[in-house]
């Protein structure tokens, strides 16, 4: 694979592959310096403080060199170049480029001005692979992706990750649960993509009508500006929190993920029960973006 | 047989191309999705709402004459997505040499205008709008959106 720009360029196939590569990494006694000599632009158009980090991280340990942008103003877009010539620019400079812009679909513009291999890093609110693989990867530390019931719970409608984890999902036998505000639930037309491809899509107003049946519960950030005030924002977000209580009666051997950071999204005292997996999850950024690195290069 | 009246609007060309059948209404929109605006030299015959007879009955239709121009099939089948039923006539020296219908592209370069403000296709970088043509609407192969109402309002 040349470039990694979106989760919809991925055949069931490559997700496990990759997968597959990051989880032999995670386990390795040794990492392999398998970017030994090699440099890597990581262009931070936007801010990021995870991915960003992990990002360096996972080139470090694997043996390569980051040069660093993290922000326009110190970029020479801030002095009028278009991305597509920075992108020219930058690939006579290094052997791989980390992309994160505001703009949705930059990355895939970078891929086609770049002469190196270009990793999306997040395009404004469009796709972000890195975050939707590593969430693949800690539901399949847990169990097979095979015959079970996913619970995506908050701003379905704005929120980027789940709109790419359920696309993903779709490869896989899943049945997704929709558990949204009035308002704030998936796209009309991802959901009639995701029927197209085979998966089943049920919506539910309330996650206690599911809870007992979830394998994983995926709940993300509801955003005080989609709402006409601060009252209706606080009786909403308190609905779809998560605590012990609202998890009670759960399945076993079920996981709580969250692509973080939270927002009282999840109680703190979700924290030392044995399902809360997000700092697991966001710790799985490292072998999943090293993997994803290996993979271009 | 042709009216009269039809016949003084839209006279005979020596040759070039003329699209017969367009949605009524639809001509302007045409013009604007095949490049060709007042400012362009060619020689234009519009004619919108005029009578047709299609299969036995009796409607309204829409005729671009452009005069020593060819148009090829590729800048053609863009009409497709504003009149699927349009027809194509490459005229030369008043004798119709070829006749064709249009097809819906697979992939749309250039032509709409992405709705999202965010999308990079709206930023001022050196690429042309990419849509792919499906049954649901136009997908931008940019930032995924998904245009199924209004096209004719965000033809570039």
């Amino acid at each position: 694979m040349k470039d990694i720009i979106s989760i919809r360029d991925f055949s069931r196939g490559e997700i496990d592959s990759l997968l597959a590569r990051a989880g032999a990494i995670a386990t390795a006694p040794q990492i392999q310096k398998t970017l030994d000599g090699k440099q890597v632009a990581l262009l931070f158009f936007e801010p990021s403080t995870r991915t960003r980090m992990s990002f360096t991280s996972a080139v470090s340990r694997l043996g390569g060199t980051n040069i660093t942008v993290d922000s326009v103003e110190g970029s020479s877009l801030s002095k009028g170049e278009t991305l597509a010539d920075t992108m020219r620019v930058v690939s006579s400079y290094v052997d791989i480029i980390v992309l994160r812009h505001p703009k949705e679909g930059a990355a895939r513009l970078a891929s086609e001005f770049a002469s190196v291999p270009v990793i999306n890093a997040g395009d404004g609110a469009g796709q972000h692979p890195s975050q939707t693989l590593l969430d693949l990867y800690t539901i399949r530390q847990s169990m097979p992706l095979e015959g079970i019931h996913i619970g995506l719970l908050g701003d379905l409608r704005y929120g980027r990750t789940t709109h790419s984890l359920a696309y993903a999902l779709s490869n896989y036998d899943v049945t997704l649960h929709t558990i949204a505000p009035k308002s704030l639930e998936f796209p009309d037309s991802l959901v009639t993509e995701l029927h197209k491809r085979g998966c089943r899509v049920v919506e539910h107003e309330d996650i206690s009508e599911i809870m007992p049946e979830l394998d994983v519960i995926y709940t993300t950030r509801i955003q005080r500006e989609r709402f006409p005030d601060a009252a209706s924002y606080y009786n909403v977000a308190e609905s779809y929190r998560i605590t012990p209580e609202a998890l009670e009666g759960h399945k076993k051997g079920m996981i709580v993920l969250h692509p973080l950071p939270r927002a009282g999204e999840i109680d703190p005292r979700v924290d030392a029960m044995p399902c809360a997996r997000y700092f697991e999850q966001s710790g799985n950024g490292i072998p999943v973006r090293m993997a994803m690195l290996e993979e271009v290069i | 047989m042709k009216s009269k009246a039809e016949g003084l609007m839209i006279s005979p060309i020596k040759d070039g191309t003329v699209i017969d059948h367009i949605h009524p209404g639809a001509a302007l929109i045409v013009l604007r999705m095949l490049g060709i605006t007042g400012k362009t030299n060619q020689e234009l015959s519009i004619a919108t709402n005029v009578a047709s007879m299609t299969n036995g009955q009796e409607g309204k239709k829409d005729i671009v004459k452009v005069s020593n121009r060819e148009l090829s099939k590729e800048e053609v089948d863009r009409i497709a997505l504003v009149s699927p039923h349009a027809t194509i006539n490459i005229i030369r020296d008043y004798i119709v040499v070829e006749k064709k219908g249009v097809e819906s592209p697979k992939v749309l370069y250039g032509i709409v205008k992405c709705t999202n403000p965010g999308c990079i296709t709206n930023a001022n970088e050196p690429i042309r709008s990419a849509f792919e043509v499906t049954e649901e609407g136009l997908h931008c192969l940019y930032c995924d959106t998904l245009i199924n109402t209004d096209l004719e309002n965000h033809i570039t």
